[in-house]
């Protein structure tokens, strides 16, 4: 099912020679002559997943913005092979997607076909055949006909993966994903773009908040504060107690669970209990 | 995720994404069969009724001996055939690209917005062609050009000042949908001002023409107007019919839109236009006819789909439909004196959108 999706598997054609995907040299974003992203410089490798990891307003989300048109900046952003990217080379997963009141699961998917359209806006069976097999890949035939405004938030966030996929792009770009859902949620939804990073051949670079989950599923995480990485390599690498509790101001603790890093907030230190009365 | 226990089979789940799909694809052909049929009776009830009633049958016979190459014998007179050509006709077709300029206009105003109270008016339009009809009509100013006596040249001229007015104030503020939409109100206001101060330096009869115009009405000669409107509604029906998709991608916000594609600019700025052009002539020919813009998209969106795909055309559909209905009544109701058929679209699309409403749940996009 999943050949259809030509696009991808020639970038996992590109993993194997590992070419970047998406480069980033020296990006700046300034709000009103104020620096929120300063001189940014990172590599996504084809087939990787890069983790942007940082705390609120340190600037993943103005930096995953630029990259995909919708915020001004200085610098350079390309593909491997140098072009600028478009629409048709990264799709995004917002944050908090809107979903239009009657506007069906189907519907919604093929707005995804959009950059691949011809100025008659009109899509064409081959547009129509990669959206139900989107539907299929993901599992949500059953909710074709179901109108996007009634879906629950994990529901949803599948939906919104569903209509990146249709997009067909060698780069997935997801700007915190699952932050509005219950654990259960967070780890399928994650699990399903890891799926399909691997069948697909997909290059997934997502500004995550919950930094256990980045440590399982990215290859390579950026730690971003105050618009600089400050530093960057494997999960190991960067997820380190003092660092982590110097950038996010908090006492921070790594604890290694079954082979797994899991970042936790030091145990608050309650004070004494009074003493009972005798 | 559907629960992957389930025992589906993979040609049953084929046939669901894939009717799925088709659907959101296609342009609900029923509805569109259904709605041409009750446009072509009204048509034919239209025809038919007036001060000199005419038979359906020779109705009938006399338009099919129209068309080139078909001979039908119309029982219809001389005089009867007149009144069906020059007189019946024109003013039903005028009615009818009228009606459907204002609904397509209304479907995509309220598509840019992205706010269900957008009607054709809401960028200053219908303030603007207001005052162009005062200052021609009231002060005796001669602005025929060509083909365009003064009052339409007057309002069109009018309409687009207002719109670009609108849009120049906008451009300053970042053209966001929430600033065209304030910069609409702002020279609405301003134009309704200046047309209320003109209309009061104006004695009784003229007062009294300028609001005749103002109300709405549909009156002909001959195929004149519909001659002149129908340039408009060709191009500007083309380019609206083209962007009917942009204006389900807005309907993710222009962000989502932007990472999906289109550029929301572009496309918005293409739509106002051309929306705006065609408002513009169908006020020219008409005057101000009110509500048609703004409830026939809903009339569509709650019977049928929320989909512009949808909306666009059929707004098209229905807004002619409605209008050519109801003109019927403002030129019998009170024969031989004539309703002004603006009046008459409230009276008639406020209940009958209270009814549409109460029928299915309000939805705010």
């Amino acid at each position: 099912m999943s050949s259809v999706l030509t696009a991808s598997a020639q970038s996992a054609e590109n993993a194997v020679r590992s070419v970047p995907a998406l480069s980033c040299r020296d990006v700046r974003v300034s709000f009103r002559d104020q620096e929120v992203v300063c001189g940014v410089d990172l590599e996504l490798d084809a087939g990787q997943w890069l983790g942007i990891i940082g705390p609120n307003g340190a600037g993943k989300s103005t930096l995953l913005r630029s990259i995909v048109g919708l915020a001004d900046y200085s610098g350079t952003i390309a593909l491997g092979d140098g072009q600028a990217p478009g629409a048709a080379d990264i799709a995004l997963v917002p944050q908090a997607p809107i979903m239009p009141k009657g506007m069906t699961v189907a519907e919604y998917v093929l707005l995804g076909r959009t950059a691949h359209l011809g100025w008659l806006a009109r899509e064409s069976r081959a547009d129509r055949e990669i959206a139900s097999s989107v539907l299929h890949r993901l599992e949500l035939t059953a909710f074709a006909d179901r109108f996007v405004s009634t879906l629950s938030g994990g529901e949803a966030q599948q939906v919104v993966v569903a209509r990146a996929l249709a997009q067909q792009c060698p780069v997935l770009l997801l700007d915190e994903p699952t932050s509005a859902l219950d654990v259960g949620h967070q780890v399928s939804v994650l699990e399903l773009v890891d799926d399909l990073r691997r069948t697909e051949g997909l290059s997934v670079l997502a500004a995550m908040h919950d930094l256990s989950a980045a440590a399982r599923f990215a290859d390579r995480l950026i730690l971003i504060d105050h618009g600089r990485i400050v530093a960057e390599g494997r999960p190991a690498a960067v997820l380190k107690p003092d660092l982590l509790s110097a950038v996010y101001g908090t006492p921070l603790t790594v604890q290694p669970i079954d082979g797994e890093l899991v970042v936790l907030p030091e145990p608050r230190r309650r004070a004494k209990p009074p003493k009972e009365a005798p | 995720m559907a629960d992957a226990s389930l025992p589906t089979t993979a040609l049953a789940d084929g046939d669901a994404a894939h009717s799925a799909v088709r659907r959101a694809f296609g342009m609900s052909i029923g509805a569109a069969v259904v709605g041409v049929l009750v446009l072509v009776a009204v048509g034919l009830v239209s025809a038919t009724s007036g001060a000199a009633g005419l038979p359906v049958k020779g109705v009938l016979g006399a338009l099919f001996d129209w068309v080139p190459l078909i001979g039908v014998d119309s029982s219809l007179s001389t005089t009867q055939k007149n009144i069906l050509f020059e007189i019946r006709l024109p003013r039903l077709v005028l009615g009818m690209l009228v009606g459907g300029s204002l609904g397509v206009a209304g479907a995509s105003y309220q598509g840019v917005f992205r706010n269900p109270l957008a009607d054709p008016y809401l960028l200053g339009v219908s303030a603007g062609a207001g005052f162009g009809a005062v200052l021609a009509l009231g002060f005796g100013l001669d602005l025929s050009w060509g083909p365009f006596d003064t009052v339409p040249a007057a309002a069109f001229a009018g309409a687009l000042v207002a719109v670009l007015a609108s849009m120049a104030i906008a451009r300053g503020g970042g053209a966001s949908p929430a600033t065209l939409l304030l910069g609409g109100v702002a020279m609405a206001a301003l134009f309704s001002a200046a047309q209320t101060y003109a209309i009061q330096q104006l004695d009784e009869t003229r007062a009294r023409e300028v609001l005749s115009w103002l109300f709405g009405q549909l009156n002909t000669t001959g195929w004149k107007q519909v001659g002149l409107l129908l340039p408009y509604v060709v191009v500007c029906g083309v380019v609206l019919f083209i962007h009917r998709r942009h204006l389900d991608v807005l309907r993710v916000g222009d962000d989502e839109a932007r990472s999906l594609g289109l550029d929301p600019a572009r496309s918005r700025l293409v739509v106002i236009v051309a929306a705006s052009l065609l408002t513009a002539a169908a006020v020219s020919v008409s005057g101000l006819i009110a509500f048609v813009g703004l409830v026939v998209p809903h009339i569509v969106r709650l019977l049928i789909s929320h989909s512009y795909r949808v909306i666009v055309p059929l707004s098209a559909l229905v807004g002619a439909t409605f209008l050519a209905f109801v003109d019927i009544g403002a030129r019998t109701l009170l024969a031989p004196s004539e309703l002004p058929v603006g009046v008459i679209t409230a009276f008639v699309g406020a209940p009958f959108f209270a009814v549409v409403l109460w029928r299915d749940r309000w939805s705010t996009t």
